[in-house]
């Protein structure tokens, strides 16, 4: 296959992100902040500095040429979302604010009309808190319960575990793909299997899977897919979120406002059709062409080619950073990407980030969000490493050699 | 290795996160709070022992980074043998000066060992760090309800 011989040219990509090209602290900015948000390419920054410039306006509401434009504009990124994760139908790609919101979406709506006093909604212990909290909501207003699956020492969850979980009051099923904190892949396709032999709905958080491989929701079949384009290289404030019709249509609206209804007299409201339905008010229109603009961006580069070059060079990091005396890695699971999370012995999780910063390299440092994946490991916070395929292994060897200065500081 | 950075991490800041002074649970204690900087997951617990509003004794617990738990070690230090009003003095000037507001040489002078905090408010990041212990030992002075019961 001619394709397997392509390779990502880190380099020529590098010069479509003019963050990359900047300075902190007189040092070129290394970036391995990834899992936080992504940097944009300048194609994105200009798809939204274009749209300000040449088609601003409300969009489903004016006959104007303008208003149809931006319209057209917005409504094509729909369709490059729908394809790019290989939805059927334009009615089951909702668009949001980002993952959290999308969460809360499905908690809020399909929790009001299914869950009742008693019934159990599943979760994992590598969820992030926006996968945490609103099912907790839900739970303490329906006097529903919330049942974990618990993970091993090396971050995985326990299959056996979740088997054990499901029972005839099981109604909701909500796991990440690849945890923030530890970068373990969830075996999702199985659990989505396992929920739908006894026909419970399965939510995806892909907040952390979409920008690093190809996701096709019609092959996983999952009920719901979450995640944020600022995550996907995209501007922050917009998401998405994906429903099969057959629960979205049966769903209430999430939020009341304009463009989610048919018609309004103060007796009776009737909605909007999907995917509007969900789409209360007026929108980050330019946020959501750029979306477009960078799921573009990705499709150029060929998403299998990104899985690959990010594989290598996360294996790369973990092997050298591994090997940096007095580094305890977190989180060791067989399938993991992206992030690297570690401390280094005595010291402080914080003091490595600050150090680091000092060489211009970002990292996370804290509990990510995720403080049940701390409290497993016993731990208040760990560092984090997450690559993109921007990242290089020069850059890999420089943090290395970066964290080995972390003990001079400390003597 | 940077001057900003070495400036931060002094030297007693890192003999203080090694060794830190009155690190222990203080079983007589009538004055107790918690501090929790839910950014980072930093947290502790400030134990004081306080008799005609002055600081017989206190201690600390927890975990956090260098600046945090130095920050506690040498605050205890300090505050020990101290009244009420003396300690919340300290903390406003303390504050003040990881804030970079104090700029008045004597001032700076005037805090003793807590100067070497000086070097945080190149780092605002770091400032939560810092003064953590303080606002901690702020409301256990004045939280007589949280009271750790000794018997
Ligand atoms: C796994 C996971 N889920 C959910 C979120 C929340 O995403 P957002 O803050 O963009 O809504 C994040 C972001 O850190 C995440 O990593």
């Amino acid at each position: 296959m001619i394709k397997d011989l392509k390779l990502l040219d880190v380099h020529k990509i590098r010069k479509d992100f003019p963050i990359l090209h900047t300075t902190v602290h007189g040092k070129p900015l290394v970036y391995f902040d990834n899992a936080a948000t992504t940097q944009k390419p300048l194609c994105v920054i200009q798809k939204e500095e274009e749209y300000y410039k040449t088609l601003n306006s409300n969009i489903h509401r004016g006959v104007h040429s303008l208003s149809q434009k931006a319209t057209t504009a917005y409504e094509q990124a729909r369709e490059k979302v729908l394809r790019f994760i290989n939805a059927s139908r334009l009615s089951e790609i909702i668009i949001t604010k980002g993952t959290t919101d999308s969460i809360n979406l499905v908690a809020s709506s399909f929790g009001k009309k299914f869950i009742k006093e008693g019934d159990e909604i599943i979760i994992s212990h590598l969820e992030h808190h926006s996968n945490i909290v609103p099912w907790q909501l839900l739970c303490e207003e329906k006097k529903a319960v919330l049942k974990v699956i618990p993970i091993n020492d090396k971050g995985e969850i326990i299959f056996e575990a979740f088997e054990k979980l499901i029972s005839e009051k099981t109604k909701f099923i909500s796991v990440v793909y690849v945890s923030n904190s530890l970068g373990t892949v969830n075996p999702v396709k199985e659990i989505i299997q396992l929920a739908h032999s006894k026909n419970i709905p399965v939510l995806i958080d892909a907040a952390q899977a979409i920008q690093h491989f190809k996701i096709d929701v019609q092959g996983l079949d999952c009920d719901f897919l979450a995640f944020s384009g600022h995550k996907l290289y995209a501007p922050t404030g917009v998401g998405i979120l994906y429903g099969k019709e057959k629960y979205l249509e049966d769903m209430p609206p999430y939020q009341g406002g304009g463009d989610m209804i048919e018609s309004v007299t103060f007796e009776k409201t009737t909605y909007n059709s999907l995917p509007y339905k969900f789409e209360a008010g007026t929108p980050n229109i330019a946020g959501v062409i750029g979306m477009g603009m960078a799921i573009d961006y990705l499709n150029e580069l060929g998403m299998d080619l990104i899985s690959s070059y990010e594989k290598d060079l996360f294996e790369y990091a973990n092997a050298k950073l591994s090997a940096v005396e007095k580094l305890k890695p977190i989180g060791t699971a067989d399938q993991k990407l992206s992030v690297f999370s570690f401390m280094l012995e005595g010291i402080h999780p914080h003091d490595i980030g600050t150090i680091l910063d000092f060489d211009g390299i970002a990292i996370r440092t804290g509990h990510h969000c995720t403080q049940p994946v701390m409290q497993r490991f016993g731990i208040p916070a760990t560092a984090r490493i997450s690559i993109s395929f921007y990242n290089t292994k020069e850059e890999i060897d420089f943090t290395a050699d970066a964290l080995k200065k972390v003990f001079e500081v400390f003597g | 290795m940077d001057s900003e950075l070495r400036e931060l991490y002094q030297q007693v800041i890192l003999d203080h996160n090694k060794s830190p002074r009155n690190f222990k649970k203080l079983e007589d204690a009538n004055h107790h709070a918690e501090g929790h900087n839910p950014l980072c997951g930093d947290h502790l617990d400030v134990y004081l022992q306080l008799e005609n509003d002055v600081v017989k004794d206190i201690s600390f617990i927890g975990n956090g980074c260098a600046i945090s738990k130095s920050s506690a070690s040498l605050m205890t230090a300090i505050v020990k043998g101290k009244t009420k009003e003396e300690a919340e003095h300290l903390f406003e000037k303390f504050h003040d000066l990881v804030t970079g507001n104090l700029k008045d040489a004597n001032e700076i002078e005037a805090l003793g060992k807590l100067a070497v905090f000086q070097g945080v408010q190149e780092f605002p990041a770091r400032v939560k760090c810092a003064s953590l212990a303080w606002h901690t030992l702020h409301n256990a002075l004045n939280n007589k309800e949280e009271k750790i019961s000794t018997e």
